[in-house]
């Protein structure tokens, strides 16, 4: 099949890629820059610009959309503009090339009621209720990109949570980093079950969505490892893996929530990545439970994630040994 | 009182839907004669007719005061959704009693035989024919026994919530009714404010919803419309001169020759309508169905699930509901005849026969193929001019020494305390509460109270007043027979009961204690009073209560053919003679010496507290006695061990002697009952595993024990069946329900099923209780039968053999079998952890994850939603946590590695919550609670 993936520069559109290329399809990419992932053809440009995507679209099968703005702040104009503009175009290009598959990947915060979650299963996304530009652009995108779901073109959304492995320079890189200076607290003790997902598996899970478009679409999959943690527990694992000593302390969760905490700049992103996974939201969310129900999505794509948190963590593990230290 | 139209209620009222609701205009009666009264009432029956379901039966339902048809809400919607769903459909018609709810506001005086009258008018005009079951609550249950005993071509069964239907002369009324009808208070209180009515609204357990008890507030809103609720507090009949105190009389007589099937259930928590008149109830309908819901009150239908109840009972009880003939025995003789059919082996020896015979020659087989009924004082008659000891006392609860006790004592003091209990007008079936400590008193008076047929009560006080006052109010005694504090506590707490004292007490200190007699006096009383016929095999004999460690404590009936089986069971398994001799520093099984027919002795120790025995205090009590068997707990043996250096070259020959050794009330690691094994060098060491329901369910020898320690099994091997004992297990499905066909097939993980002839025959006024623990275990005959290639046939072949019905019991443990038909256990029901991948119980990884060194102790509980748990462990550490929260990077891993549960969490706790009584129950479910609030995010507090 050919497939164009669109924001393949970033950690998971890298590993997506990758994944596509080692499946047999023909891969395309579509980004402002180079993906750098062998095997694929990249078509550098702009979702905002319909004659770049038409181009990279052009004959492709199935596209998976990674492409968005992730940024704590910025002009609300600029996230309405990549992440719903940027779909929206990235759809009609696929509608016209006459593609059949359309993996929209989205985000868990799109469905956020704002408490803790335990168990849940992929809710409806509510822009409405979002919290943040982030957020609330991302649930109109995968609004819309479901409203577009049909016989010809078969539309599926995922929605993977807290993505992490070796060579992730925003989420893993930053934890280390800021553990090894001492900045690293934990809220009220850790203890907030977490789901996470390793990156291998975010990558064949995407790829996995493809494959079964046409059986699952018009719906859309939290996808996780399926093996929920401690907050504290992941975070000392990560360090572990690092060679960096674990965060000790704890602070209240309520300061933790606090805009500007230190806290939440652990897990802020820079602004101007081309990925979903970290956002402010999260990190206001850090403090209370987040976990998922699986079953669905296994079932529908007849799926389950290779890589256990453990494998992911020696793996991470043998990463960092071989590199000097994290890239930040 | 003021006049005013039917009507109908508001629309939106919670859980009521308005199509119920019917205005009917009804030729009054009585007083009424002549007129036309509007009632309005609720009813299924068009709702039923547009669903094209065919009514098998009507539930006439009334209403109490100060409440409305609306208390009926629950059963209307959830028997017309049953019947939607294709269940048999039953027509729920709920009334409004005249002058009350939406009903004619009449201004007429309605005494309780005009009220019984009225509905019948209503009944009539709406042409209602059988088969009805009539169901009320509070005043409203009289009310609806008062038709019912007006209708027998109509009624077919009779359910009642929380009423009476008598007062006894003399005894005054409940207080809150005396203060709501005093001079003066009654129309203030009823009518001209709505006390009454909010009191009412205020006693369920929880606050209402606002706007249900607004619901129930609608007919009620003014003055003009509360009348009839003060008609109805003035209509009590407090004595025998009130006008309505002969249709209540009436009414109650008629009730005690109603032959239907019946169904009470009961809110304890009721200031009015207590067990008191529950206890009445029962002795008018003893064939009924009854089920308390402990915790919940006098607004029972807000408190408690009874709408489901109702109709499961409706359900189990269809075909006689529907055709009364239909079945061969009429509820009474059902009743009468169940105790012969489930009783073990006992059918023929409840014949006439038996019961008149003297006391010691109802050994006697009545029958060809009916197993001898031995009763429990057989051996006290047997050897009632013996003067060799029977009994030895070394506690040090006397402090003049040890106290000995022949059989010849022992056996009169019994048989005088028997005739004193006879001419204080103790009846067989009457039930005589036990607050006396373990001791030579206490075992006569047990053997007293079996012989006249009188019913045993015994909690212990390991259940703390707050659970000893539930357990003895639940089982509602006609006698306590205590020591002062037991008899200062039942006054103060207000236990029911005649008092009677162990000890003769000064007569101030007597009357203070409201202490009718004491034991002397019983002696004296009975001197020339013979002793009655002697308890049949299938008489209730005891009500024991649960540890109170797995929910409120439950009474559990037994009845004497049932402990003669315990007694027997004992005695084959553990090879017990005449000559044995028993050490017992665990309460229970003191008591069963005598009946085993050998000497008995309690070891110096401080009987309330276990821990208190010594390793020496065991070899003087093997010494005086001459013991070969020593029954211990675990928390004595703990102390045993630890005081084993103390031991003299004299007791350690001394204990030599010992040829049996039990731990017996909890479970017990294999290295303590292997230190206990090397005081005792000479004796096999058994750890019986049972409950209160099922004392003796399998044993397992320290050997065993031993080799079941490297196997693959997981959980707490607890061996195999003793004796006739059958142990099957019925598989959990993926949702954690115990729903598999019991099997006896290895390897699969379900809730344990045991029959044994002595195994409990009921719960104490806990029908649903009682149908659930017998749940789908109609496997008789067919389990019973061997399966070819099944490893425990052979014991299955003997069980068959016996030709007994075979009683089942769920026990609410899970476990496994093994092919060598051991049973392991792995937890209980509750704890079960229903995860996406299916049922997992707790103990095995419990028991793995305290294999790592730094844990001292384990519990693994679920988190998140039912069917998507995850497993998390919450252990104790050594050195021991200062505060609650992660366990550190180290531990987590070592504990990850220790077990194939996957687990998402460890966490560390100072101590683990657990039961006071044996302080080894961990509270799994609280720490589930707890463990859920802290993975969530919140504040890690101590659980």
């Amino acid at each position: 099949m050919i497939v164009l993936v669109t924001g393949a520069s970033g950690f998971l559109g890298r590993a997506v890629a990758a994944e596509l290329v080692a499946a047999g399809h023909e891969v395309r990419t579509l980004q402002r820059r180079p993906s750098g992932v062998d095997g694929v053809t990249d078509f550098l440009g702009s979702i905002n610009d319909p004659e770049h995507v038409a181009r990279a679209a052009d004959g492709a099968e199935g596209v998976i959309h990674l492409a968005a703005k992730v940024s704590l702040a910025g002009d609300p104009g600029a996230f309405q503009t990549v992440n719903v503009e940027g779909t929206r175009t990235v759809l009609s290009a696929a509608e016209t090339a006459g593609v059949s598959r359309f993996v929209q990947v989205s985000s868990p915060s799109v469905a956020h009621a704002g408490s803790a979650l335990a168990g849940v299963g992929a809710e409806p996304a509510t822009p409405e209720h979002a919290r943040g530009d982030y957020a609330r652009t991302k649930a109109e995108a995968e609004l819309l990109a479901l409203s577009r779901d049909s016989d010809a073109m078969n539309v599926i959304a995922i929605r993977p949570h807290i993505v992490w492995g070796p060579g992730d320079t925003q989420l893993v890189d930053r934890i280390v980093e800021r553990a090894r200076s001492g900045r690293l607290p934990l809220l009220n003790g850790g203890t907030a079950l977490i789901d996470t997902t390793y990156v291998d598996n975010a990558a064949s899970g995407i790829v996995a969505a493809l494959h079964h478009a046409d059986t699952a679409h018009g719906t859309a999959y939290v996808l996780t490892n399926g093996e929920p943690r401690p907050v504290g527990d992941i975070l000392a694992a990560i360090c572990i893996a690092a060679g960096v000593q674990p965060p000790r302390w704890s602070i209240p969760a309520a300061l933790g929530r606090t805009a500007g905490s230190a806290v939440e700049r652990v897990w802020a992103v820079r602004p101007g990545a081309d990925e979903p996974p970290m956002t402010r939201f999260l990190a206001e969310q850090l403090s209370t439970a987040h976990w998922f129900d699986q079953r669905d999505i296994r079932d529908a794509l007849d799926w389950a994630p290779a890589v256990s948190i453990d494998e992911g963590l020696r793996r991470l593990a043998a990463h960092y040994s071989e590199t000097a230290g994290p890239v930040v | 009182m003021v006049t005013a139209p039917a009507a109908t209620p508001p629309l939106n009222l919670p859980g009521l839907d308005p199509r119920f609701s019917h205005i009917i205009a009804v030729a009054g009666s009585g007083a009424d004669a002549g007129l036309t009264r509007d009632w309005h009432y609720l009813d299924t029956g068009a709702e039923l007719a547009r669903l094209g379901v065919p009514v098998i039966g009507t539930i006439l339902a009334v209403h109490g005061n100060p409440t409305w048809s609306y208390y009926w809400r629950d059963l209307l919607n959830q028997s017309l959704a049953a019947a939607g769903a294709g269940a048999p459909a039953w027509r729920i018609i709920a009334v409004d009693q005249l002058d009350m709810g939406f009903s004619e506001r009449t201004g007429i005086h309605r005494p309780l035989a005009q009220r019984v009258s009225d509905l019948s008018a209503f009944t009539d005009t709406l042409d209602l024919t059988g088969p009805v079951i009539s169901l009320g609550h509070d005043w409203g249950g009289v009310v609806s026994l008062g038709w019912a005993v007006d209708h027998p071509a109509q009624l077919t069964g009779v359910m009642l919530l929380n009423t009476a239907v008598h007062h006894e002369a003399g005894k005054p009324i409940p207080a809150p009714l005396r203060l709501a009808r005093a001079r003066g208070m009654l129309a203030s209180s009823t009518v001209r404010t709505p006390a009454f009515l909010e009191t009412t609204l205020a006693l369920t357990t929880d606050p209402l919803d606002a706007a249900v008890k607004d619901a129930y507030r609608a007919p009620y809103r003014t003055a003009a419309r509360r009348g009839g609720i003060g008609g109805f507090v003035a209509d009590i009949p407090a004595d025998a001169s009130h006008e309505s105190f002969p249709e209540l009389e009436r009414i109650a007589a008629g009730v005690a020759a109603l032959d239907l099937p019946t169904l009470m259930l009961w809110g304890p928590r009721d200031p009015i309508f207590s067990d008191y008149y529950l206890d009445d109830l029962i002795e008018r309908l003893p064939h009924a169905n009854v089920h308390r819901f402990e915790g919940a009150g006098h607004m029972l239908a807000e408190d408690a699930p009874y709408a489901e109840s109702v109709l499961t009972w409706l359900g189990d009880n269809a075909a006689s509901l529907t055709d009364p003939g239909s079945s061969a025995l009429s509820p009474r003789e059902a009743f009468a005849a169940a105790a012969g059919s489930v009783a073990t082996g006992s059918e023929v020896a409840g014949s006439e026969a038996s019961g008149a015979e003297a006391a010691g020659s109802a050994a006697t087989d009545t029958g060809a193929d009916a197993a001898p009924f031995v009763p429990l004082w057989h051996n006290l008659d047997a050897r009632r001019d013996d003067t060799a000891t029977a009994v030895i006392d070394m506690s040090t609860r006397g402090s003049r020494g040890p106290q000995q006790v022949s059989w010849k004592q022992l056996a009169d003091r019994v048989s005088e305390i028997a005739a004193g209990l006879t001419a204080i007008g103790v009846r067989k079936g009457q039930r005589v509460s036990l607050l006396v400590p373990p001791g030579p008193t206490l075992t006569a008076v047990v053997y007293a109270c079996l012989r006249i047929g009188a019913i045993i009560v015994v909690a212990d006080a390991g259940l703390g007043v707050k659970g000893l006052t539930r357990a003895v109010r639940g089982s509602w005694p006609d006698y306590v027979i205590g020591e002062a504090p037991g008899l200062a506590a039942a006054r103060t707490l207000g236990w029911p009961g005649v008092r009677i004292s162990t000890a003769r007490l000064p007569k101030v200190s007597a009357a203070a204690l409201g202490v009718s007699y004491s034991l002397r006096d019983l002696i004296t009383l009975g001197a020339s009073t013979p002793i009655p016929a002697p308890p049949r095999a299938e008489d209730d004999a005891a009500i024991l209560f649960t540890s109170g460690s797995t929910g409120p404590a439950k009474g559990v009936v037994y009845r004497h053919g049932q402990l003669s089986a315990l007694r027997d069971v004992l005695a084959q398994h553990f090879e017990v003679t005449v000559d044995t001799g028993l050490v017992t520093g665990f309460a229970p099984f003191a008591l069963l010496g005598p009946a085993l027919g050998t000497r008995s002795v309690t070891p110096e120790m401080d009987v309330s507290a276990p821990r208190t025995l010594t390793a020496h205090a065991v070899a003087a009590a093997v010494e005086a006695s001459g013991a070969g068997m020593v029954f211990l707990s675990p928390a004595a043996i703990l102390n045993v061990v630890a005081t084993a250096g103390d031991l003299t070259a004299h007791d350690r020959t001394e204990l030599e002697r010992v040829r049996t050794f039990l731990s017996t009330g909890a479970p017990i690691s294999a290295e303590l009952l292997s230190a206990a094994g090397t005081v005792m060098p000479n004796a096999i060491a058994h750890s019986p595993y049972g409950m209160t329901e099922c004392l003796l369910v399998t044993d397992l020898t320290l050997d065993g024990i031993r080799a079941a320690a490297g196997d693959a099994n997981t959980g707490v091997c607890v061996g195999t069946p003793i004796g006739d004992n059958l142990v099957r297990i019925s598989a959990l499905d993926s949702d954690g329900v115990a729903t598999g066909v019991p099997s006896t097939e290895p390897g699969i993980l379900g809730e344990i099923i045991v029959s044994a002839p002595h195994l409990k025959d009921h719960y104490d006024r806990l029908w649903l209780t009682d149908r659930a623990a017998v749940r789908e275990t109609g496997i008789g005959a067919d389990a019973a039968t061997p399966d070819a290639g099944d490893a425990s046939d052979a014991s299955d072949t003997t069980n068959a053999a016996a030709n007994q019905p075979t009683r089942w019991h769920r026990t609410g443990d899970v476990g496994h079998l093994d092919e060598l038909g051991r049973l392991w256990v792995e937890g209980r029901l509750p704890h079960v952890i229903v995860s996406s991948t299916g049922p997992i119980a707790p103990v095995g990884a419990e028991q793995d994850v305290e294999g790592v060194e730094a844990v001292r102790r384990a519990a693994v509980v679920g988190v998140g939603p039912h069917g998507l748990r995850q497993a998390v462990a919450v252990v104790e550490t050594i050195p021991t946590a200062k505060r609650p929260g992660l366990a550190s990077p180290e531990l987590t891993a070592a504990v990850r590695a220790s077990t194939t549960l996957p687990l998402v969490a460890v966490l560390v706790v100072p101590q683990l919550p657990t039961d006071i009584r044996h302080n080894s129950k961990i509270d799994r479910s609280r720490l589930s609670e707890w463990a859920e609030g802290i993975l969530a995010g919140g504040k890690p507090t101590a659980p």
